[in-house]
């Protein structure tokens, strides 16, 4: 690897998760918001209760803070693919472009135009046209979310290309292949989900908070309802989706997979880890035990991954080594390639790549044809080619593992606590403890943690990949200066964060005034 | 073996890309607006005027430029990744001047904002001078060429496979040191301002700052008018990077962009009314108490706009030129996307009509009363 500027590429890759984390900080209360506020405002339609207005104006003026931000930080991963990844951007451009130019045409605009009206048009339009802008911010939104999750998904999973080694990058064949991959699909369901339950906690916590000091109960109380059985029904949603995004993991990422759930040796039945610690300085291939402790459950692993309890699973160091047998996505039983042979026949692939080209410009028939067959033969190991260590194919285990877990372990919490809540608001007619509306507001900081926990399993999970098996990160990056990446990050580091504390101070002031007219 | 449905393609894409280009250039009328704040409102009640009047608008000439780049990756992606990647400063720099904007509206007036009314405005004004300056200085290099080798076939290379960089350590800042692109950057920052006093002519219902706006129209008119000259006449003596269809070999031809204006000239025709609606608006607007000049002035700019941008890459013209190697230059044929990925995209570029009209009818809607001081303090959502 002594070629590669290893500092660039880790420089890149801490610039890229700094933006993207701090996008995802916004996003998905916009996601969840929007919808919350359709409801509300359709109670309002229905209802012609003032009341109902008002609490929609109120959270409607949260979700304009929260969306002003969530757009500045989302223009610069549009084009950091170009300022940073930009070999990505040639050899996967014909593909991944398709999404995000579908999504600036289909998406964003339908959102800016909508909001447009649905700030500023509450004197100006009719009531029913108003309900309908408000509709259709939160689909557009939500349409925003569906592209750039396939453009995700098409990278975890790539699906509806082949390589073109006249123009040397990867291009589509089958548009739908793309869109409705199903990697895509359960993505795309997760994690607009993720954002209707982060924004129902949300909505509940600050509901709580207003309880709690006793003012604007009525819009408190109204709030929470509209949020608890949106909460409820999103979070259940999010664990079947959950346990989906995870059985296409097992299915196209095996060794994320493994990461996730820290399984060094791979077995038939094997176990889930509900709750456990690993061993610190583990290496795949000595003999420690992974873990410190450990709560599982026996065969769930094996069941949730591949549909049968005696399932083998591979763990990090069968896919290092190789040698057991899987079967294909043909259903053609294969026994397992090492890492090292991978990689050499990725380098095979790269030199057919090469020699084709020179036969082609040599117009010898015949060296092209069997350069191009060979490089047929070898394309599904391409990526690996630029690596020279068998270990690098290894994502980071404890880092996948510990946020996985809390991810799922969050997960649960949420889904007792929308139960608990709609008890107290239906069993118990709101008589909610102190120490309750005080869990709530806690809350919200928990489904953040499951939020950006989530991006990490499914982004830090693959490498050393950005197209699974095709591109590795080090091959993906521009060549710029690594101290230019390093001055852009630490300028977006301080720009984001000054304006997060800026969002968070006028959040809280808000939350303070409440709803403007007051009530009750 | 002329594949024609692939280069009609091409050329489609290529006037997609020229049209978002120059819709974007006219919502510049923002950007320009947020340099005139403080110049045309003297009191805090005419500011909120303005701002808001422009407020309601960021959103689009944002979302344009978003779909602008998203057009050009999914069309173009040779060219995403050689002038990204390459020109990172200039790239970055305007990044970061429209990441600082689009919060600005939103907080400015809030409560406990943590940095104070004046740092959003200060960013709304940096937005203004450096984003329109570096935009305009950007485009220019479509003609002027940059400094980039691409050799697709380093692909091959497993230890240093990166297929473009950029043969100066300065990573795009140069293009501001050409003076051909700089009077282009010149030129886009002051229309946008004229098109931003048209606008506020035209949308604030305010005397004194019509009397204003109409006293620092000229004022910004005319720099725009001598710049724009100069940067066309000089744009028509120079060479080109013309292109030899038959083998894509790259050649500099002496007045390629004034041919091409002659070869195709329905575009010529295009660019003359373009230029003559941007001064009968403008004229109009000077001449008398007039106040549609925006109008005029802004379909005029549309339509110049996407004349200059299908002469840099139509009728066989290199549009992203390299003054390194003129065989890496970029042309609409070598650095598209697939014909497969193209006819995808012409599908949904059919929607585009539609998005246009939903956006004209809700922006009809909310504009059908004028910026007024009434209006400022009945709404409920003032920036
Ligand atoms: C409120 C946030 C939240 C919560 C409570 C959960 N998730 Fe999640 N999860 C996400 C938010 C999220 C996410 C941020 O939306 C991710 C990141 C990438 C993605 O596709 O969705 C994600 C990714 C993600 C992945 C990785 C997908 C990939 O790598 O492509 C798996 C396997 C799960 N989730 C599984 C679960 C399960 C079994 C949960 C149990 C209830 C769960 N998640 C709760
Ligand atoms: C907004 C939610 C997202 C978050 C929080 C997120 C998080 C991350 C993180 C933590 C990394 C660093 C991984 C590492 O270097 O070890 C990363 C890398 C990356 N992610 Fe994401 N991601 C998000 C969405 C996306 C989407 C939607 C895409 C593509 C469409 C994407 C593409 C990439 C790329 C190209 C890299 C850089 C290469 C790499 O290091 O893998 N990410 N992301
Ligand atoms: C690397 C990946 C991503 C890129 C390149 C990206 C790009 C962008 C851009 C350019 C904007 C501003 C749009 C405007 O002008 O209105 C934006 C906003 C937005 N993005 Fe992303 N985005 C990414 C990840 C995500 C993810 C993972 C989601 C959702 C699952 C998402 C959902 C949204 C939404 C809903 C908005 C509207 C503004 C807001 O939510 O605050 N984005 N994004």
């Amino acid at each position: 690897m002594e070629h590669f500027d290893l500092s660039l590429v880790n420089w890149s890759r801490a610039q890229f998760a700094l933006t993207a984390m701090y996008h995802w900080v916004f996003v998905p209360l916009t996601l969840g918001l929007a919808f919350i506020i359709a409801f509300m405002e359709t109670l309002y339609v229905k209802t012609g209760d003032e009341e109902w207005k008002r609490i929609t104006k109120f959270w409607m003026t949260l979700f304009g803070i929260n969306f002003a931000i969530g757009v500045a930080t989302g223009i610069i991963l549009e084009f950091e693919f170009g300022t940073n990844w930009s070999n990505y951007s040639w050899f996967v451009g014909d593909i991944f472009g398709a999404p995000l130019a579908i999504e600036g045409i289909m998406a964003f605009f339908m959102e800016s135009t909508f909001i447009a009206v649905m700030f500023f048009g509450w004197n100006k339009v009719s009531k029913k046209f108003h309900l309908v802008s408000t509709w259709l911010v939160a689909v557009g939104a939500n349409l925003s979310a569906l592209w750039i999750l396939v453009a995700n998904g098409w990278m975890q999973y790539p699906a509806g290309m082949y390589f073109n080694p006249d123009t040397a990058r990867n291009e589509m064949h089958n548009f739908w292949e793309v869109l409705f991959s199903p990697v895509a699909i359960n993505k795309f369901l997760h994690t607009i989900t993720s954002g209707y339950v982060l924004a129902a906690i949300f909505v509940i916590g600050v509901s709580a908070w207003y309880m709690l000091k006793g003012r604007n109960i009525l819009l408190a109380k109204r709030s929470i309802i509209v949020a608890a059985v949106f909460g409820l029904v999103t979070s259940i949603f999010l664990a079947l989706t959950g346990d989906g995004s995870a059985y296409q993991v097992a299915q196209k990422q095996p060794m994320k997979l493994a990461a996730m759930e820290g399984l060094y040796e791979g077995q038939e039945g094997a176990p889930l880890i509900v709750v456990g610690a690993l061993t610190p300085g583990k290496q795949f291939d000595d003999d420690m035990d992974p873990y410190i402790f450990r709560i599982q459950i026996p065969k769930m692993l094996s069941f949730l991954g591949y549909r049968s309890g005696d399932a083998f699973v591979p763990g990090v160091k069968d896919l290092v080594e190789g040698g057991y047998t899987y079967v294909d996505k043909n259903g053609v039983e294969k026994v397992a390639l090492s890492a090292e042979q991978k990689i050499e026949r990725g380098k095979i692939a790269i030199k057919a790549l090469a020699d084709y080209t020179a036969a082609k410009d040599a117009n010898d028939t015949v060296a092209v044809a069997y350069n191009r067959a060979l490089l047929n033969d070898n394309f599904e190991y391409f990526g690996y080619g630029y690596l020279n260590n068998p270990k690098s194919i290894i994502p980071n285990v404890p880092l996948t593992f510990y946020s996985f877990h809390i991810m799922v372990a969050l997960g649960f919490l949420f889904i007792g606590f929308f139960m608990l809540i709609l008890y107290l608001v239906y069993f118990r007619q709101f008589k909610i403890n102190k120490w309750i509306l005080r869990l709530s507001i806690l809350m919200i900081p928990l489904a953040y943690i499951a939020s950006q926990t989530g991006w990490i399993v499914a982004e830090v999970g693959r490498q050393p990949w950005v197209i699974q098996d095709i591109l590795p990160t080090v091959a993906a990056v521009s060549r710029i200066d690594s101290s230019a990446v390093q001055i852009t990050f630490f300028l977006f580091f301080t720009i984001f964060t000054a304006l997060l504390i800026a969002e968070l101070r006028i959040m809280f002031k808000q939350i303070k005034i409440g709803s403007k007219e007051g009530d009750k | 073996m002329v594949d024609t449905t692939y280069i009609f393609l091409q050329h489609y894409w290529w006037f997609i890309i020229s049209l978002l280009g120059a819709l974007l250039v006219f919502l510049l009328f923002v950007q320009g607006g947020q340099t005139l704040i403080y110049t045309l409102g003297k009191t805090e009640l005419e500011r909120t005027m303005l701002i808001n009047a422009l407020g309601r608008k960021w959103e689009f000439t944002f979302t344009t430029l978003v779909t602008f780049g998203g057009a050009f990756f999914a069309s173009f992606p040779l060219f995403y990744s050689t002038s990204f990647g390459g020109a990172y400063w200039v790239w970055m720099a305007i990044l970061f001047c429209f990441i600082v904007q689009a919060i600005s509206y939103e907080f400015r007036s809030k409560p406990n904002n943590f940095l104070g009314q004046r740092t959003y405005e200060v960013f709304l004004y940096i937005n203004g001078l450096l984003g329109t300056i570096l935009f305009g200085t950007a485009v220019a290099t479509f003609f002027t060429g940059s400094m980039f080798s691409v050799d697709k076939m380093n692909l091959t290379d497993v230890n240093n496979p990166v297929i473009s960089s950029w043969e100066t350590p300065w990573h795009g800042l140069e293009a501001a040191l050409n003076l051909h692109n700089l009077a282009l950057g010149l030129a886009v920052f002051f229309l946008a301002r004229t098109l931003a006093i048209l606008y506020f002519m035209n949308h604030v219902n305010h005397n004194a700052i019509f009397e204003r706006a109409k006293k620092h129209l000229l004022y910004n008119a005319l720099p725009f008018v001598v710049l724009f000259l100069v940067f066309v006449i000089w744009l028509m003596l120079r060479d080109g990077f013309a292109v030899n269809p038959s083998d894509g070999t790259v050649f500099m031809e002496k007045y390629k962009y004034l041919h091409n204006l002659i070869q195709m000239p329905v575009i010529l025709i295009v660019f003359l009314v373009g230029v003559l609606l941007v001064l009968w608006g403008i004229a109009k607007s000077l001449i008398s108490n007039y106040t549609k000049g925006i109008w005029f002035t802004g379909v005029g700019t549309v339509l110049a706009v996407l004349a200059l941008f299908l002469i840099a890459g139509w009728n066989n013209t290199a549009y992203y030129p390299s003054t390194f190697n003129l065989q890496h230059s970029l042309t609409i044929f070598n650095s598209s996307s697939s014909k497969f990925t193209l006819t995808v995209m012409s599908f949904v570029s059919l929607l585009i009509p539609f998005v246009v009209a939903y956006i004209w009818y809700a922006w009809k809607s909310i504009n059908v009363k004028q910026i007024d001081e009434y209006e400022m303090s009945s709404e409920s959502h003032v920036y």
